[in-house]
C-alpha cells in the first residue's frame, strides 16, 4: 500500500530520535513521528506545558483534563516523569537543555532560516512556543512536506514569510529528501526511494550539494 | 492568615473597568473556571488580559472576548475563532502577541523585581522589531521588559486558607507565575484545607503570594482536544 506523504515523513523523523536524548515534537507532522519510534527507544518527550516522560493514553481511557500535551491533547504519564511549570519548561528550551527539537515549516533557507507561524494578509494566531523552540534546542530538525499544495518550493534561497528563527535549523526531512544545512550551503544526504537527485534538484529552490555518500532514504 | 473569601462576587468585588488582569491556563487546562465565570457576571469592562491563550468558542476567556468587555489581549496564540477578527477588525480589540517562553519570563520577571531580560528567542523576526537587542559571544539578545498587572486569576488543585497552593499536572503551566505578578493575587481551588493540611514541602505557590482564596463552585475541566494523536506508548 502506498504510504502517504505526511507519514513517510514522520517515519524518517522518528529515526532522529535515539537512545539518551530529551526531544520536543511541535504540532503536525513532528507530532506524528511519535508514532513510529522504536517501541523500546530510551529516549524522553518533553512538551512546553509543562511535562516530560508521557506517551499516548491507552486505548479508550478518555484522558485527565489536567494533563495534556503543547496541542491541548490528553496524554498519559510514562514512570519517571517529571512535571514543571511553564517557565521552567522554557528554562529548558532556552536554555539548551533539550536535545532535540522537530518543527514544521512553511519555507527554510539555505542559510538555515524558518518561518512557520504566518503568511501576511491571514489573520494571525501567533507565535506560541515555536520561536522559544526553534532558538534554544541543542539541534533543531524540521520536517515538512517538500512543497507547497500547489508544488512551490519551501525550500528557498531566502525565506520570504515573516521569520520564526534566524539560522537554526540543522536539517530538513521530506517525503523526498533529507538535506543538512551546512556553512557550504545545502548538502543533499538521502534521496527518497523512487525519487532522483533530478527530481529533488527541481522542486528544492536553493541550490543543493550532492553528498558523495548519498543514501536513498529508509523509511 | 485567614485569607478566605467564600463569595466570589466578593473576591472580585473590586475589580473595575478598565483592570489589567493574569488569567491562568494553558488551552483550557488549568483555566480559573468560576473567577472568569464570575467576572462574565460583573460585567466588568474595557478589561486587559494577560492570558496565554483564549480558549474555545464557548468557554474560557473566549466568553469575556465575546462579550465585549475586553479590549486588550496579551497572549502567544489565540486560535482560530473568526469572532477575533471581526474585533480586531473593528479596532474593538487588541491582541498583542509575544513568543510563550518571553510571555512566560516577563511574568517572572514581573513578580521577581527584575526590570528586564535578554533573550534569544524570537532575535531577527518581527517579535524583536523596535525593541534593543545586544550580543555576547557571538550570540545575539533582544531585551525584553517585565510584566505584571492589577489582578492575578489562577487556578489550584489544593490551596490552604492562608493562600499556599498546590497544583495538579501539567494544569500548573502559567499559574505559579501569575500568582507572583500582580498587586492582588485571587486563587481558586478544588479544594481548600485548614492550614497544615498541605506538606510544606509540596507546596508550590507559596501562600505571601496570594491574597483571597476561595473554593471553586465546580469544575468542569473540559479538554480542549479530545483525541490524542498518538498511537502508541512512548517515553
Amino acid at each position: 500500500m502506498r504510504r502517504d506523504k505526511r507519514e513517510i515523513i514522520a517515519r524518517r523523523a522518528a529515526q532522529e530520535i535515539v537512545a539518551g536524548l530529551y526531544v520536543n515534537l511541535s504540532l503536525g507532522i513532528p507530532a506524528l513521528a511519535a508514532n513510529y519510534l522504536p517501541k523500546d527507544v530510551d529516549a524522553v518527550l518533553l512538551s512546553e506545558s509543562g511535562v516530560h516522560g508521557f506517551g499516548a493514553l491507552p486505548p479508550k481511557h478518555k484522558g485527565d483534563p489536567d494533563l495534556i500535551n503543547a496541542a491541548k491533547e490528553p496524554v498519559a504519564l510514562c514512570p519517571g516523569a517529571s512535571i514543571f511549570s511553564s517557565v521552567d519548561a522554557y528554562a529548558m528550551i532556552r536554555g539548551g537543555h533539550v536535545d532535540l527539537s522537530i518543527l514544521g515549516a512553511l519555507q527554510v533557507d539555505e542559510n538555515g532560516n524558518l518561518a512557520n507561524w504566518m503568511i501576511p494578509g491571514k489573520m494571525v494566531m501567533g507565535m506560541g512556543g515555536g520561536m522559544d523552540l526553534a532558538c534554544g534546542a541543542k539541534r533543531v530538525v524540521v520536517a515538512m512536506e517538500h512543497t507547497t499544495p500547489d508544488k512551490k518550493p519551501k525550500i528557498l534561497r531566502n525565506c520570504t514569510l515573516p521569520l520564526t528563527g534566524l539560522a537554526v535549523v540543522q536539517r530538513i526531512i521530506t517525503e523526498l529528501a533529507v538535506v543538512d544545512v551546512t556553512p557550504q550551503g545545502l548538502l543533499l544526504r538521502e534521496v527518497a526511494s523512487g525519487s532522483s537527485v533530478e527530481e529533488v534538484c527541481r522542486m528544492t529552490e536553493a541550490g543543493l550539494k550532492v553528498d558523495k555518500d548519498l543514501k536513498i532514504i529508509q523509511v | 492568615m485567614n485569607k478566605v473569601v467564600p463569595d466570589i462576587q466578593q473576591a472580585i468585588a473590586d475589580v473595575a473597568d478598565g483592570a489589567t488582569i493574569m488569567v491562568g491556563g494553558l488551552g483550557l487546562c488549568g483555566i480559573p473556571e468560576n473567577l472568569i465565570q464570575a467576572l462574565l457576571e460583573k460585567g466588568t469592562r474595557n478589561l486587559t488580559l494577560i492570558s496565554s491563550n483564549a480558549g474555545v468558542e464557548d468557554f474560557g476567556i473566549s466568553l469575556l472576548l465575546r462579550n465585549r468587555q475586553v479590549k486588550r489581549l496579551v497572549a502567544t496564540y489565540v486560535g482560530e475563532q473568526p469572532i477575533f477578527e471581526e474585533l480586531v477588525r473593528s479596532g474593538d480589540l487588541k491582541i498583542e502577541l509575544s513568543p510563550q517562553g518571553t510571555f512566560a519570563e516577563r511574568i517572572r520577571a514581573g513578580g521577581a523585581g527584575i526590570a528586564g531580560f535578554y533573550t534569544p528567542t524570537g532575535y531577527g523576526t518581527i517579535a524583536a522589531e523596535n525593541k534593543e537587542t545586544r550580543s555576547w559571544n557571538g550570540r545575539h539578545f533582544v531585551l525584553e521588559l517585565p510584566m505584571r498587572a492589577q489582578f492575578a486569576f489562577v487556578k489550584a488543585w489544593r490551596g490552604d486558607r492562608a493562600g499556599n497552593l498546590v497544583y495538579r499536572a501539567t494544569a500548573r503551566n502559567f499559574n505559579p507565575e501569575m500568582a507572583t505578578a500582580a498587586d492582588v493575587t485571587i486563587a481558586e481551588v478544588e479544594e481548600l484545607m485548614e492550614p497544615g493540611a498541605l506538606e510544606p514541602d509540596h507546596v508550590h505557590t507559596p501562600g505571601i503570594y496570594v491574597q483571597r482564596v476561595l473554593q471553586g463552585a465546580k469544575y468542569e475541566k473540559r479538554i480542549e482536544t479530545k483525541k490524542a494523536r498518538h498511537e502508541r506508548a512512548q517515553r
